[in-house]
C-alpha cells in the first residue's frame, strides 16, 4: 500500500511539474502594443545614385592600365545615402540618412522602422532624396489614411516606378 | 560573488533535492537526472517530429490547415503527438535551466569539468534555435509574431542586405520557398543539437542518457495526461495585413522577445553576447586550485584496469606495458582530465591496508595525499579515539556533511578512496569500535560514482571486496549533504548507540610496527622494472 501511495505521490509531483509547463507554453498573454493601436512600418530597400558621375578617361590614363581593365568611362562604385522623413499628422517621426550597404558601400540602402500609433485617421507624408541635390526631394507622396485597431500600414519605395506607394 | 551566488542556488537546490530523494529515492530523483531526461525529451521530440512530419504540409498556403487537420480532426493520435513535440521541447528547456544551474550550483563546471560545461554553451543556442524554427512552421499568429521579432533581431546585425522582416509585413511578400528554408531549418538543427550533446558526454565516464524506466514511464504517462488535458492548439491564421498585437507566448523559449519591445534590439543582442561569453568564460573564473593528479607507480602496477574502470572522468586508460614485465597492459593518467578524486586509489589490488612494509607504495596514488598518508592518518586518528565512550572513526567525503564532523575524522576528497581493506585493518585490528563512510547526498555524489562504487565494494559487487569477515553491523555508510550536518550528528549519534550494545570484538592482534609508527617520507618511485 506505501509503495502505491509513494508512486501515487512520484507521479502526483511529475504531472504537477508538468502542468505548470504546459500552462507557461501560452499563458500569460503578452501583448506587444496597447488596445486600440496600429503599427505604420517604413521600409524599402532601393539604390541612391552613384556619389559621382562617370568620367572620361584621357589615353593616357587608358594606357597606364592592365589591357583586361581598359574603359574608357570611370564609375565609381559608391553610392550616396539616401535621406528619407516621414511625418505622421504634421509631425516628424523620423529622419535619417541611410549609408548605402556592402563593404565597398555599393549596395542598396534599406530601412525598417515600425511606429505604434493609436488607431484613427492620419494624414501621412514620406520624402526622399537620392540625387546629390541637397534642397529638395526627389520623391514624396502625402496622403490622408485612415488606420483601424491592428492594421499593419506599410510605407514602401518602388525603385522600379520611383514612387512611394502606401498598402 | 560568484561564491555567494553559488552558495544561494546550492541551498536552493538542497531545498529540493532532498524532500525529493525521500519521495522519490535516490535512483529515481528527478533532480538527479536532468541529463538523461533531456535525453529523453529529446527523443521524444524527435519521435513526435517525424510522425508530425507525415501530416504536415509545408507549403506555406496549407501549413496552417495541415496543422489543424491533425490537431481537430486526429487529435487522439497526431493532436496528442503535436502536445509531445511542444511540452517535450518546453520540458527540454527546464532540464537544460535546471541542469545548468545545478551543475554551477555544485561547482561542476571548473577544472577538468570545463569541457562538458564549455561545449554545453553551443546547446542552449541550438535548442532555442530549434524551438523558435518550429514555432514558425504552425503558421498562425504566434507564429507571426515570432517571425516578426525574431527577423527584426537579426536585421539589426549587418549581414543582410535586405531586412527580413520585410517579408512578414505585407500579403504576398513571402514566397513557399523561405518557408521550406525554415522547415529545413527546423530539421538540420535539431541534428546539430544532437551532435552537441554527444559531444557534450564525450569526457563524461559512464554518462547517464536514459533515465530509469520506471521514471521514463511516469513521464510518459504524465505527457499523455498533459497532452489530453491541455493540448496545444494554434492561435488563429496568420493575417499579415495585421499586426499580432497580442499572442500567448511560450515564456520558456520565447521570455527575451518582449525585451526587444523595452530594451531594444541591440540591447538583446548585447546581452546575448555578454551572457554567452560570461558563460563560456566560467570554468576559469576563478580558475580551480586543483591537487596533483594521480601517478601511476609501474613497479606496483600489474595492468588489472580496474582504476580505469572506476575513473568517472575517463582520466585513466590502459596502454601497452613501458617497463618490460609481463603484464599486457598499464595504466596511464592523463593529468588533464585528473580531479584527484582518489578513486582509483581506492580500487587499486596494490592499496592493501596489511601491507607491512616500512616504504609503502600502492599501484596509482595522489601526490599530495598518498595511501600511506591516508592509512598514518587513519591510525593517528583512530588514536585519538581513546577515552571515547563509543569509538566511532568517521571517514568523510570532504563535500558531504560528515567534513565537519569535530572528532575521529579522516577527511578525504571522496569515499571511494578508502580500499576496503583499510575498513578491515580498523575493525579487525580494534582501531575503533566501528566505521562511518560519510559521503555526499546519495543523488549527488560530487564525483558521480564515489557512492555507487562504494556501496558496490562494500556488498561484494565489485572488486576490491570488503571481506565477510568484517563485522557489517560495525559499518554505516551515511549520505548526507554539506548542508545536512544534523542529520549527519543524528544518524552517527544512532549508529554509535547500536555499536555501544554490540558484544565486544574478540582481541586482536596488535598492530604491527610498520604500520603503528609508519613514518611518512616523500612519495619516491621504485626503480623502473624492479618487482614489489
Amino acid at each position: 500500500m506505501t509503495g502505491y501511495l509513494r508512486r501515487t505521490g512520484q507521479f502526483v509531483v511529475i504531472l504537477l511539474l508538468f502542468s505548470a509547463v504546459s500552462a507557461f507554453a501560452n499563458w500569460p498573454i503578452y501583448r506587444q502594443i496597447p488596445e486600440g493601436s496600429a503599427v505604420v512600418v517604413l521600409t524599402f530597400v532601393h539604390g541612391a545614385d552613384r556619389k559621382a558621375e562617370c568620367r572620361t578617361r584621357s589615353p593616357e590614363e587608358i594606357a597606364k592600365l592592365a589591357p583586361n581593365m581598359r574603359r574608357v568611362l570611370d564609375c565609381p562604385r559608391g553610392r550616396r545615402p539616401i535621406y528619407v522623413e516621414l511625418d505622421l499628422a504634421d509631425k516628424n517621426i523620423f529622419r535619417a540618412y541611410l549609408p548605402p550597404t556592402g563593404i565597398a558601400g555599393d549596395g542598396h540602402s534599406r530601412v525598417y522602422q515600425r511606429f505604434v500609433v493609436p488607431a484613427g485617421q492620419y494624414e501621412i507624408a514620406v520624402r526622399m532624396r537620392d540625387t546629390p541635390r541637397t534642397e529638395g526631394f526627389d520623391h514624396e507622396r502625402k496622403e490622408t489614411v485612415t488606420l483601424v485597431r491592428e492594421q499593419m500600414f506599410v510605407v514602401d519605395f518602388r525603385s522600379e516606378s520611383g514612387e512611394f506607394v502606401f498598402r | 560573488m560568484i561564491g555567494v551566488i553559488r552558495s544561494v542556488l546550492r541551498r536552493g537546490f538542497e531545498w529540493i533535492e532532498r524532500p525529493l530523494d525521500r519521495l522519490f529515492g535516490p535512483a529515481l530523483n528527478p533532480v538527479a537526472q536532468l541529463g538523461a531526461l533531456g535525453f529523453f525529451f529529446y527523443w521524444i521530440v524527435a519521435v513526435s517530429g517525424i510522425y508530425l512530419f507525415i501530416f504536415f504540409d509545408t507549403g506555406i498556403e496549407r501549413a496552417y490547415e495541415s496543422v489543424e487537420n491533425l490537431t481537430n480532426n486526429h487529435w487522439y493520435h497526431a493532436g496528442v503527438m503535436r502536445s509531445f513535440h511542444r511540452y517535450a521541447s518546453d520540458l527540454m528547456v527546464v532540464m537544460l535551466v535546471t541542469h545548468l544551474l545545478r551543475e554551477f550550483a555544485y561547482d561542476h563546471y571548473r577544472g577538468t569539468r570545463w569541457f562538458s560545461w564549455f561545449t554545453g554553451v553551443p546547446i542552449i543556442w541550438l535548442l532555442y534555435t530549434s524551438g523558435i524554427t518550429g514555432y514558425w512552421l504552425v503558421w498562425d499568429k504566434l507564429a507571426q509574431y515570432v517571425a516578426l521579432v525574431t527577423s527584426e533581431l537579426l536585421d539589426w546585425l549587418p549581414i543582410f542586405g535586405e531586412p527580413i522582416a520585410r517579408n512578414f509585413v505585407s500579403t504576398g511578400t513571402l514566397t513557399s520557398r523561405f518557408f521550406s528554408l525554415m522547415v529545413f531549418m527546423h530539421v538540420a538543427v535539431p541534428l546539430f543539437l544532437l551532435s552537441a550533446m554527444w559531444i557534450h558526454i564525450l569526457h563524461i565516464s559512464r554518462p547517464k542518457m536514459n533515465p530509469p524506466r520506471t521514471l521514463a514511464a511516469m513521464t510518459l504517462l504524465a505527457l499523455i495526461a498533459v497532452s489530453i488535458w491541455n493540448p496545444a492548439v494554434s492561435q488563429g491564421h496568420v493575417d499579415l495585413a495585421k499586426a499580432p498585437v497580442a499572442v500567448g507566448l511560450d515564456w520558456l523559449f520565447l521570455p527575451l522577445y518582449p525585451l526587444t519591445d523595452l530594451w531594444g534590439n541591440g540591447a538583446v543582442w548585447a546581452f546575448l553576447g555578454a551572457f554567452t561569453v560570461m558563460l563560456g568564460l566560467m570554468p576559469w573564473l576563478p580558475p580551480l586550485r586543483r591537487a596533483k593528479a594521480a601517478e601511476v607507480d609501474l613497479a606496483h602496477c600489474n595492468g588489472c584496469a580496474r582504476c580505469a574502470e572506476d575513473c568517472p572522468y575517463e582520466a585513466i586508460r590502459m596502454v601497452r606495458r613501458s617497463d618490460g614485465l609481463h603484464f599486457p597492459t598499464e595504466a596511464q593518467v592523463n593529468p588533464s582530465l585528473c580531479v584527484s578524486c582518489g578513486i582509483c586509489v581506492g580500487s587499486c589490488p596494490s592499496s592493501t591496508a596489511f601491507r607491512r612494509s616500512q616504504e609503502f607504495k600502492t599501484g596509482i596514488d595522489l601526490p599530495d595525499f598518498s595511501f600511506q598518508r591516508l592509512r598514518e592518518l587513519t591510525v593517528e586518528t583512530a588514536e585519538s579515539l581513546h577515552g571515547e565512550k563509543e569509538r566511532i572513526l568517521v571517514f568523510a567525503c570532504e563535500h558531504g556533511g560528515g567534513a565537519g564532523h569535530l572528532t575521529g575524522v579522516v577527511p578525504l576528497p571522496c569515499v571511494a578512496m578508502i580500499p576496503p581493506s583499510l575498513i578491515d585493518l580498523v575493525l579487525s585490528k580494534k582501531l575503533a569500535d566501528g566505521v562511518a563512510v560519510a559521503g555526499c547526498a546519495e543523488s549527488a555524489c560530487f564525483n558521480r560514482l564515489g557512492i555507487a562504487w562504494t556501496e558496490q565494494r562494500f556488498a561484494g559487487e565489485r572488486d576490491p571486496y570488503l571481506r565477510t569477515r568484517v563485522p557489517r553491523n560495525r559499518l554505516k555508510t551515511i549520505w548526507v549533504s554539506a548542508l545536512e550536518t544534523s542529520r549527519f550528528e543524528h544518524e552517527l549519534a544512532a549508529f554509535a548507540e547500536r555499536v555501544a550494545a554490540i558484544p565486544e570484538i574478540p582481541s586482536a592482534l596488535p598492530l604491527p610496527q610498520t604500520i603503528a609508527s609508519a613514518p611518512s617520507p616523500e612519495p619516491k618511485r621504485m626503480p623502473e622494472g624492479s618487482v614489489p
